[in-house]
């Protein structure tokens, strides 16, 4: 199944800026559906962007996210050709993970 | 003769003139005339933004909110209803054929010749509507006109027609006049209880705020649909577009595809004629 | 006992009445009512309905389904200027969309 992480990360050599996009409904649980029936919970807790074996970016989230969203940051280091590891858990305990390289 | 004879002869003859002059024609509609003016009116009023430009609607009217456009483009909201729409659009029906069967070359890049005027039909054809029809044609059921899988459908086809100017054309037939008239007149007609049309926003305040949201000019409105819009959290297409717009305003939306939804996306399409097809597009 | 009898017959005299304005008031609401859709139903026809009408209209009927007719009258007197200013506008506007027309 595709993933549901698209990262773009680049490099200008002191710092590295990444862009994420991710698939998610982000449903906060309080938003009611056609028939009046609440929707459930169902949003990303943790989101971790991993260089180096240590965590460059680490994002605690609740139902106030957005659908799909999007994250942009930068960080110190970071080199051409390196791995970037992106991986989420939300709260029904799904994951998803992914690896890009940093251009 | 006697003067008698010569008056009657007179008023005769008059008559006769009169009756042999064509019945004053009713204003017949001029598109080119006014797909001008309209794309002068625009051009006059913002001397800064290039033509192409002005397809990205509020952001064209706004350095900010250009800015994080320009950010926004790296990385697309639309990027996963644009990949959907291109599985679904290369995927075969349960008879075999698939979409490319109904549209010509195989529905790859021909989305800036929608809408079109059917001369058989006697109407206009809209791409969302030319969609469900190939599937209705294929036993497939029609999808809703306004979000989901028709706006991933038009998303794709729309990606591949992107740079392709908008080239709608009005056969000189009556009935399609009639049709760009129609939407001509519904475009500038006021309606719902807070008395707008769609030019009190688009021709008389565009880059102006209507609460919290920039407007967009109405040239080039329609070439980036659809759009992903963060105000929908989702994709919406120009049903969408054109039903909730009359919500807001107070009115009764009518039937997508409704005769006089397809004019006017028949109508702005021609007067946007010569600027790039954007879609699918992001906004507020 | 004539007091009473007095205030027996008032008493009944009122009732007797309050339940003939009830009738009236029910009646006078389903003339309303009708009013208004029947405005309503033209403007459709000019295919310019409003959305405050049809929930002028449901507000009648809610009201009307307690019981209480008075406020089902006014929402209905309401539904129908509402369905009239409509019917109004789009015949107006045959004309006057012309002035703002770009030429």
């Amino acid at each position: 199944m595709a993933s549901t992480i698209r990262v773009r990360a680049t490099s200008s050599g002191e710092t590295t800026e990444v862009q994420a996009l991710i698939q998610h409904p982000m449903d906060s649980g309080f938003v009611k559906n056609a028939k009046g029936e609440i929707i459930p919970p169902h949003f990303i807790q943790e989101l971790t962007f991993e260089y180096d074996g240590k965590s460059v970016f680490v994002a605690d989230w609740g139902g106030g996210v957005s659908k799909d969203p999007y994250v942009k940051f930068s960080f110190k280091g970071g080199k051409k050709g390196d791995d970037l590891k992106v991986s989420w858990v939300d709260n029904k305990g799904a994951t998803d993970t992914t690896t890009a390289k940093i251009q | 003769m006697n003067v008698r004879f010569a008056i009657h002869l007179a008023s005769a003859a008059l008559a006769l003139a009169f009756a042999a002059m064509p019945a004053v024609a009713a204003d017949k509609p001029d598109p080119v005339a006014d797909a001008k003016a309209f794309r002068k009116f625009f051009t006059d009023k913002f001397p800064k933004v290039k033509l192409e430009d002005f397809v990205n609607g509020p952001y064209s009217m706004n350095e900010d909110m250009h800015r994080q456009w320009e950010e926004k483009e790296q990385f697309p909201p639309y990027e996963f209803s644009l990949d959907m729409g291109k599985e679904m659009f290369s995927k075969p029906f349960k008879n075999g054929k698939s979409y490319a069967d109904c549209f010509p070359n195989k529905g790859i890049g021909i989305r800036q010749n929608y809408p079109y005027f059917d001369d058989k039909e006697g109407k206009v054809i809209t791409l969302e509507l030319a969609l469900n029809r190939c599937r209705e044609t294929n036993g497939e059921p029609p999808f809703s006109y306004v979000k989901d899988e028709m706006a991933a459908l038009t998303a794709y086809m729309a990606f591949t027609s992107r740079g392709k100017p908008f080239d709608i054309k009005i056969p000189d037939d009556p009935r399609a006049l009639q049709a760009y008239q129609n939407g001509k007149q519904y475009f500038y007609t006021r309606r719902g209880q807070l008395n707008f049309s769609c030019a009190t926003c688009h021709v008389q305040s565009p880059g102006e705020r209507i609460r919290a949201e920039v407007l967009a000019p109405a040239l080039g409105i329609l070439n980036a649909m659809p759009i992903y819009r963060s105000e929908w959290s989702g994709m919406g297409t120009t049903s969408r577009r054109f039903t909730t717009c009359n919500s807001q305003i107070r009115g009764v939306p009518l039937s997508p595809q409704d005769d006089e939804y397809r004019d006017l996306e028949y109508y702005l399409s021609y007067v946007s004629n010569g600027l790039p097809i954007s879609g699918p597009g992001a906004r507020p | 006992m004539r007091v009473s009898t007095l205030s027996l017959a008032s008493v009944l005299l009122i009732a007797g009445s309050t339940s003939v304005l009830a009738a009236d008031s029910e009646a006078d609401f389903k003339a309303a009512y009708a009013a208004a859709e029947s405005a309503n139903k033209e403007a459709g026809s000019l295919r310019n309905q409003w959305t405050v009408t049809a929930a002028a209209l449901a507000a009648a009927k809610k009201a009307a389904d307690t019981g209480d007719f008075d406020k089902a009258l006014a929402s209905s007197k309401e539904a129908e200027a509402l369905a009239k200013a409509s019917i109004f506008q789009a015949t107006s506007e045959k004309e006057l969309w012309k002035d703002i027309e770009i030429r």
